[in-house]
């Protein structure tokens, strides 16, 4: 194995202040849970503004790099060599080891980046960066030292240990689930909602979600593919506790009382209002979804004033003003495009009028909905009661 | 009460053949290709099902290729027929209400630069003898017809297609798809002119994963998988001993007393046909009684999308499917309710309700009622 050891490197985190270690702790606690599915023993250890993972024995490398990548918060991935034998002399014959193994052909530009975070180390970074590259240029004469564009930055990091690195692997950014409170995800079958529930995520939000469930209109496939898609979505936000609704009652009420065009309007308003009350349950503090304005009828600009006024929480929209073609780019690079499009129906478009209204007046339907008074509340209340909850992850 | 009308989708194994599934797999475990005696053991229980196949069509045995179902067994039919004849020609006929596993094998064949007819079907789903009389073609090397359709049941008439090849364009093959009607129909391909005729086991009782091609000995054929010669070189792989060992005791239970077995499917579909009349807004897209095949009724009804109804029956625990069961995961119409002319505001209305060995009478009460309670409701409530 070329690596035992990771160096984590966070962004945004860094910068909390005195709220600091509650971040790090956080993403901590989600490397964890990302490695765990990896074959190998890890253990993730914090310094100082640093993270590290270290792989005891034998693990999959390529597996740890791809579940590293989906933990929100991290910055950058580093393979590193890391010795606790700080002597000056050992860490020369280390860096060039290093080097030898990392690139087996060395007809590469490269420039030492050195740092003390102990200042009482007896050289001064510039005298470790000019000691190092001589003797890396000793020993591999085909290497040369480009200061400005080097093809290689080999970085060594004198801290309790001493970490040399020279690979900087991307992760997703953002920041660890865990750190921003809980939201409750409106999760359809489609493209949108699964592309929604990732961008919360990735803020540092855990997520739980809800689904309506219209047996027969919508099949027992259509409910499966909602918990794959809620499974796509744990690899990043952590496990997902999702809801499923059965709103066939409900619909039915409303496609009785309710003029037809309003259908999908009034629908919306009221999963709004179930996905909140079970948010409060849940200790939820905003609703997500996948709404983008003009998509659909029920996402005009008035369609979604009309459903957001049915909500106190906050409801996030976070592909608000995306284009289909950028969310589906980011479902396919998050794995939930070729679920997504499985063909089962979903309840909002099974009775969906020819020309749904796209301009409601919320006074218009407000008064359709006093025509649901004698019912409704009951069978909201009954929706609720008789949810069904899937872990997802 | 449970009731289970998707017989051509797949069946439950009659219980002798799962006896000898397991005994296979746990006793006589052996590969048949061995030379100690668990390898012989094995090897035993393919010839006894070669040899009753080969009975029950009255073919020879060494014309038996077993293979991994209905699927395989069309592609091996075209594919390798196609491969083994295209110096003689490379034109292939068909009709446009094929199974999907005929239909995509031949788009393959195109790609290849075979040039392939679609002849329609009539209302009753047969093909016109005289449009194929007129696009057979001396570079004609094969024409490829179902026996009995997957989704409404129609027969189509094979001796009549084979005598106009015969009289017509004799150096042309002629492959039937047989997937739905062996088990069904006393087959005789000799007479009948059948030169390929496939087979899968999980319609008619027995395992999945296990069918058979009938190659007539003249055939010139190229197999599609290659390895260790198994099976005279006709289809390379271990052969699959529990599949094979629970076809043959299918078949051989399906063929004993067929004709009372063949009545009592029919007096399911009587009894269907008859009671479905007390259902309002039904159209029954199979033909009456012996005109179509035994076990399989198709209806449409009006004002209900089939994939709602479906679910609705399921909750019931009635099992019937849309279209047919292998391409139901597609979205679109079926061809063949196309082909056959069913209404436009019907195709994405329609099930299939199709019977096996363990039904009974009262399943089929149990589901005229559940129909009759469930179509008010659902038609009620539609897409405006």
């Amino acid at each position: 194995m070329l690596y035992q050891s990771f160096l984590i490197k966070y962004a945004e985190i860094g910068t909390k202040g005195k709220n600091r270690y509650l971040f790090e702790d956080a993403l901590m606690k989600q490397i964890r849970h990302a490695v765990r599915e990896v074959e190998g023993d890890f253990a993730v250890t914090k310094e100082t503004g640093r993270i590290y993972v270290r792989a005891k024995g034998d693990y999959d490398y390529e597996d740890l790099i791809q579940a590293l990548k989906r933990v929100f918060g991290i910055a950058w991935i580093c393979p590193m060599f890391q010795t606790e034998e700080r002597d000056f002399e050992n860490l020369k014959k280390e860096v060039v080891d290093y080097i030898g193994r990392a690139y087996p052909d060395r007809h590469i530009t490269f420039k030492v980046d050195s740092r003390r975070a102990d200042k009482k180390y007896p050289l001064t970074s510039e005298e470790m960066n000019r000691e190092l590259g001589e003797v890396l240029l000793n020993a591999y004469p085909e290497m040369k030292v480009d200061v400005h564009h080097p093809q290689v930055m080999v970085h060594v990091e004198v801290r309790t240990m001493v970490n040399i690195y020279s690979q900087m692997i991307p992760g997703p950014g953002g920041m660890p689930v865990g750190t921003n409170g809980k939201a409750m995800l409106l999760l359809s079958g489609g493209i949108d909602s699964p592309v929604a529930g990732y961008m919360i995520a990735k803020r540092g939000v855990k997520i739980e979600a809800v689904y309506f469930h219209a047996p027969p209109y919508t099949s027992e496939r259509a409910k499966q593919k909602v918990v794959d898609l809620a499974r796509l979505v744990a690899r990043y936000s952590g496990p997902i506790r999702l809801h499923v609704v059965n709103f066939t009652d409900i619909q039915l009420y409303i496609y009785e009382q309710c003029p037809h065009e309003e259908l999908t309007i009034i629908m919306r308003r009221y999963m709004m209002r179930i996905a909140q009350a079970i948010g409060e349950e849940t200790q939820c503090l905003a609703l997500i979804t996948g709404e983008s304005i003009g998509q659909v009828a029920s996402q005009t600009v008035q369609s979604l004033a009309a459903t957001d006024q049915v909500c106190h929480m906050p409801v996030f929209r976070p592909v608000i003003g995306f284009d289909k073609q950028e969310i589906v780019d980011i479902a396919e690079k998050i794995n939930t495009y070729e679920t997504s499009i499985q063909p089962y129906e979903d309840c909002c478009t099974i009775f969906v009028a020819k020309h749904p209204v796209t301009k409601p007046s919320v006074n218009v339907i407000r008064r359709s909905e006093e025509k649901l008074s004698e019912k409704i509340d009951g069978m909201v209340k009954t929706a609720i009661e008789t949810r069904e909850t899937v872990m997802c992850w | 009460m449970e009731a289970y009308f998707d017989n051509s989708a797949t069946t439950r194994v009659f219980d002798s053949v799962k006896d000898i599934v397991v005994k296979t797999m746990t006793e006589d475990y052996g590969n048949a290709a061995s030379k100690h005696s668990k390898g012989v053991a094995a090897e035993g229980y393919i010839r006894e099902a070669r040899s009753v196949i080969a009975k029950s069509l009255k073919v020879e045995d060494k014309e038996i290729v077993f293979t991994s179902g209905g699927s395989e067994s069309n592609n091996m039919a075209l594919v390798g027929t196609a491969l083994a004849n295209r110096r003689r020609g490379n034109h292939i006929i068909t009709t446009n209400v094929e199974h999907s596993s005929v239909y995509n094998t031949l788009g393959f064949l195109e790609d290849q630069g075979f040039e392939v007819t679609y002849l329609p079907v009539d209302g009753q789903g047969h093909l016109n003898l005289s449009q194929l009389k007129e696009s057979l073609r001396p570079e004609t090397i094969l024409v490829s017809a179902m026996y009995v359709n997957n989704e409404v049941g129609s027969v189509e008439p094979v001796e009549d297609i084979a005598k106009v090849i015969r009289e017509n364009q004799p150096q042309a093959l002629f492959h039937v798809d047989a997937i739905q009607a062996y088990g069904k129909y006393q087959i005789r391909p000799k007479r009948q002119g059948i030169d390929l005729l496939s087979v899968s086991g999980h319609k008619l009782h027995g395992p999945k994963g296990v069918g058979f091609l009938y190659i007539n000995e003249k055939v010139k054929i190229k197999p599609l998988i290659y390895g260790g010669g198994q099976q005279r070189g006709m289809r390379s792989g271990t052969e699959n001993v529990p599949g094979v060992a629970g076809l043959g005791v299918a078949v051989r239970e399906m063929y004993t007393d067929h004709q009372a077995k063949v009545d009592f499917l029919y007096s399911l579909k009587d009894h269907l046909m008859t009671r479905i009349k007390e259902v309002e807004g039904c159209v029954v897209n199979s033909q009456p009684g012996r005109e179509s095949a035994p076990q399989i009724v198709s209806i449409s009804f009006e004002g209900v999308r089939s994939e709602v109804l479906l679910h609705a029956l399921e909750e019931r625990g009635i099992y019937v499917s849309s279209g047919s069961a292998c391409s139901s995961n597609h979205p679109g119409v079926s061809g063949t309710l196309k082909g056959i002319g069913v209404r436009q505001d019907l195709l994405d209305a329609t099930l299939r309700f199709s019977f096996g060995m363990f039904n009974k009478k009262e399943e089929i009460d149990y589901a005229i009622e559940a129909l009759k309670e469930l179509l008010p409701v659902l038609r009620r409530y539609r897409r405006a």
